[in-house]
């Protein structure tokens, strides 16, 4: 970090940050919020993603975005029939926009899913489900997440 | 001493839906981290994990980055027979790991 | 880094107004609690369900640990001690303890590797070691909910010398243990509740370090957080401050291993 042109302030910013480097929101990279639609497009292709039929159920306070509890849960009867095939899961601000990616089918029962991921920044996550039918369904939701006040250096 | 944790109702009812909970150590490291010295340190983590009932697949995901690490997953199933839950966690640098538990139906 | 540099800022800033606020005095026994009361509903649910809580990773290990045998002795913590959850049971509840043959006071990590160079003639486990932390979970996990005990006459040397450490201004930002613990829990130091400070379910899985630590990696951390030297690990001064810390959480039952953010 210390390169030409780097100002003496930015050296002690530098200084100060020490270990923070090692953080995971450390990568200049950046997903967008484009590339989270570029990612859903990926698993959707065409079709029309329609909200609702998705319970996310996350913290409303993230205490720390190194571990956010997540639940989704399908509104689904889960037959033979009828039954989520998978579940996705993006994100807007990470390094990269996929978080996790779920196929299921009726042997499920039910299609409920808990675990637990990343968050490198205050940020919407949105869950696509795919039905047996092949409808696409979609939830969102903010996510603020809090940092540590006392870090780990060095 | 990587070991998966795995666990399931010791005894389920034939048709019921029973909750399947899995936790295994693993740094999942994402590959989006520089050391001190700017060094950046290489993506390690688990792609892939399935879940077999009697050797039929009822369960796989892929994970990215951003699975926290030592990656937590719970889902269903819903018990048919009597037999074994096979568990498989695929990872960067050659990292597999299995394991089993019975189920019991009554 | 996002966030990194205002963070620090405001960290300083707000280190600064604790200590323009400071009241003093110890914590009235009856108005203590552990940081778990504290905790979002999320990770209260991991700390409480062994299948949730991280650290079971580690508890398990600790427990092979315990009966695999070491050293050039060959000989297993089991093979003196029997079944843990027996005879280990109540015993982190009452570590840092005084060693009669090193006539000072030494914590579980210390005891555990004392039992490894002189019981199993094996090398000491490294301070923060997977291994260590294993076995010092696993211990730890024996107590949990019993009360945590400090009654120990020899320890009040030390407990004292600990008291002294927590009260002392320390660092560039010239802020002492007490200042935040003591005198400002309860009030929030950035978006984060600074918590009393009571070492109730060591060996943690901190989200932070996303791994399991040691109440002496704590400590570290918070010297650094002051800006100050932190304490060797294994170093008097850190015993003496985790007997005090112990003293302190008196009664409050162990939890370990805890999750906290």
């Amino acid at each position: 970090m210390d390169a030409p042109g780097t100002t003496r302030r930015e050296v002690l910013i530098g200084a100060l940050a020490g270990g923070l480097v090692a953080t995971f929101g450390a990568a200049p990279a950046r997903a967008t919020p484009d590339e989270m639609r570029a990612a859903i497009r990926k698993v959707v292709g065409t079709a029309q993603v329609r909200k609702g039929r998705i319970d996310l159920d996350v913290p409303p306070l993230v205490e720390n975005g190194n571990t956010v509890s997540l639940v989704i849960t399908v509104d689904s009867p889960m037959t033979a029939t009828d039954y989520v095939k998978s579940i996705h899961v993006f994100n807007e601000k990470n390094p990269q926009p996929n978080v996790i990616g779920i196929r299921l089918g009726p042997r499920a029962g039910k299609a409920k899913i808990a675990t637990r991921f990343r968050l490198a920044d205050t940020q919407m996550i949105t869950a696509i489900a795919e039905m047996s039918d092949g409808s696409f369904w979609s939830a969102s939701a903010e996510l603020i997440v809090t940092m540590a006040a006392c870090v780990e250096g060095l | 001493m990587a070991r998966p944790l795995i666990n399931v109702p010791a005894k389920v009812k034939r048709g019921q839906v029973f909750e399947i909970k899995t936790l295994i150590s693993h740094i999942m490291e994402t590959g989006f981290r520089y050391t001190t010295t700017g060094q950046r340190i290489p993506r390690d983590i688990i792609t892939f994990f399935s879940c077999s009932y009697n050797g039929e697949e009822i369960f796989s995901a892929d994970f990215y980055p951003a699975v926290s690490a030592n990656p937590f997953l719970t889902f269903y199933t819903v018990a048919t027979e009597s037999g074994t839950l096979e568990f498989k966690w695929i990872g960067d640098n050659g990292f597999s790991e299995t394991a089993s538990v019975p189920v019991t139906v009554e | 880094m996002t966030g990194s540099l205002p963070r620090c800022l405001i960290v300083a800033i707000a280190l600064a107004a604790c200590v323009a606020s400071a009241n003093g005095g110890d914590i009235p026994l009856d108005q203590r609690r552990s940081g778990y009361a504290d905790l979002g509903r999320d990770t209260k649910a991991m700390q409480d369900d062994d299948t949730s809580n991280p650290a079971t990773l580690w508890v398990l290990d600790g427990e092979a640990l315990w009966n695999q045998k070491a050293g050039s002795a060959n000989r297993a913590c089991a093979e003196c001690h029997g079944d843990a959850t027996a005879s280990m049971k109540g015993v982190a509840a009452r570590y840092p303890a005084f060693d009669a043959v090193q006539k000072s006071p030494i914590d579980l990590e210390q005891r555990i590797n004392l039992c490894r160079t002189e019981r199993q003639n094996a090398t000491p486990f490294a301070f923060e070691s997977h291994e260590l932390l294993a076995l010092t979970a696993f211990i730890g996990r024996q107590s949990r909910g019993m009360p945590i005990v400090s009654t120990d006459e020899k320890l009040k040397p030390a407990i004292e010398a600990g008291r002294k450490l927590f009260m002392q201004r320390i660092g560039q930002i010239d802020m002492s243990c007490a200042q935040c613990h003591d005198d400002n829990w309860g009030k929030h130091l950035t978006s984060s509740l600074v918590p009393q400070g009571h070492p109730t379910g060591y060996p943690i899985y901190r989200l932070e370090w996303q791994n399991l630590g040691s109440l002496q990696r704590r400590l570290r951390n918070c010297m650094i957080g002051m800006r100050a030297e932190p304490f060797d690990y294994g170093a008097p001064e850190a015993v003496a401050l985790e007997a005090y810390l112990m003293w302190r959480a008196r009664g409050l039952p162990v939890e370990t291993p805890a999750v906290r953010p």
